[in-house]
């Protein structure tokens, strides 16, 4: 599998050549490098830890430091495993560049959404609240019955309720790569993806 | 330049004219018929410019057998063949949207000359 991380600029538009808008999001992605090989001998699974982002020396802690100094591949500040890696980033060091990718290129991207804090059922799961009229007072964007009675005297596992909304690691996949520029870095990917301006995104080629 | 409106940069079209709300334009606007391709003519008084860099777009109002028709075009389409400003409008604001409301000779604006 090839991937990649980046980071979300934001979101822009690109025009075809006859005229159409794509919505884009616009993420500076890569270079990236491979700082440890984990094969099914040493670890159980074969995949490739990848390095995104160079953090100075001074900022780093010495258990991190020792991680990076074994591999002698830089130091990154973020770091994150592609299972199944192509054979050719399987090799320490190797560089995962934007260019590796083509256009028309389905992706999967994980990120983490924005968060919203505290939301009702209304917001969180969609509900749609309960009616003003026929005697009803506050119970406007109520859940309404969350389950019976003596049988079974509990609530479901599962039942939907308020809670924290967003702020939680989320995959869109099936989105288009529409547009590279190899020069900086950029990949132009249609439709939205997780999370806010400046968030870390992992960017995976979807197989088929 | 902040980064996103450097990745669109190299789309931005700086070949139409400067033009400004109130203003009377001529559109070359390109229509794709399955393989052929003609220019169809839309002309009209802008009463809006709207959005920055990428996502910008003006409205064109003209009145059409008695109907008014507002089209919006965005200004870097490549949709767009050619533009061109037959008059410079003398007006107050910067949405002319008040026109929608008045007919005839009302409707009309003063053009600087």
């Amino acid at each position: 599998m090839l991937g990649i991380l980046g980071k979300k600029i934001g979101m822009s538009q690109v025009f075809t050549q006859n005229g159409n808008i794509i919505p884009v999001t616009v993420v500076e992605a890569g270079p990236c490098k491979v700082v440890q090989v984990k094969t099914v001998e040493t670890d159980g699974y074969n995949a490739a830890q990848i390095g995104f982002e160079e953090k100075p020396e001074r900022l780093m802690i010495k258990p991190e430091k020792g991680h990076f100094e074994k591999h002698n591949t830089g130091y990154y500040r973020t770091l994150a495993e592609l299972k199944d890696a192509d054979q050719d980033i399987m090799v320490d060091g190797a560089e995962i560049t934007v260019s590796k990718f083509k256009i028309g290129d389905k992706l999967k991207v994980t990120g983490t959404s924005k968060g919203k804090g505290f939301q009702g059922v209304m917001k969180r799961h969609n509900f749609s609240g309960a009616q003003t009229t026929h005697g009803q007072s506050d119970r406007r964007r109520a859940p309404g019955s969350i389950g019976a009675s003596a049988y079974p005297s509990r609530v479901i596992k599962g039942m939907r309720m308020a809670g924290q909304t967003g702020n939680k690691r989320k995959t869109v996949s099936n989105l288009e790569l529409v547009k590279i520029d190899e020069a900086n870095n950029l990949l132009y990917i249609k439709g939205a993806v997780p999370g806010g301006k400046n968030g870390i995104l992992t960017i995976r080629k979807q197989e088929k | 330049m902040d980064k996103l409106a450097a990745a669109a940069a190299s789309q931005l079209r700086d070949d139409l004219p400067e033009f400004k709300a109130g203003d009377t334009v001529e559109v070359d606007v390109r229509i794709i018929e399955g393989a052929k391709e003609r220019i169809q003519l839309f002309k009209g008084v802008v009463i809006a410019r709207k959005g920055s860099g990428i996502n910008e777009t003006f409205t064109v109002r003209k009145i059409s057998n008695g109907f008014g028709v507002e089209r919006i075009f965005p200004l870097h389409s490549p949709k767009i063949k050619g533009m061109r400003r037959v008059a410079v409008g003398r007006v107050r604001r910067a949405k002319l949207y008040y026109l929608r409301n008045l007919t005839g000779k009302a409707a009309r604006i003063r053009n600087l000359d």
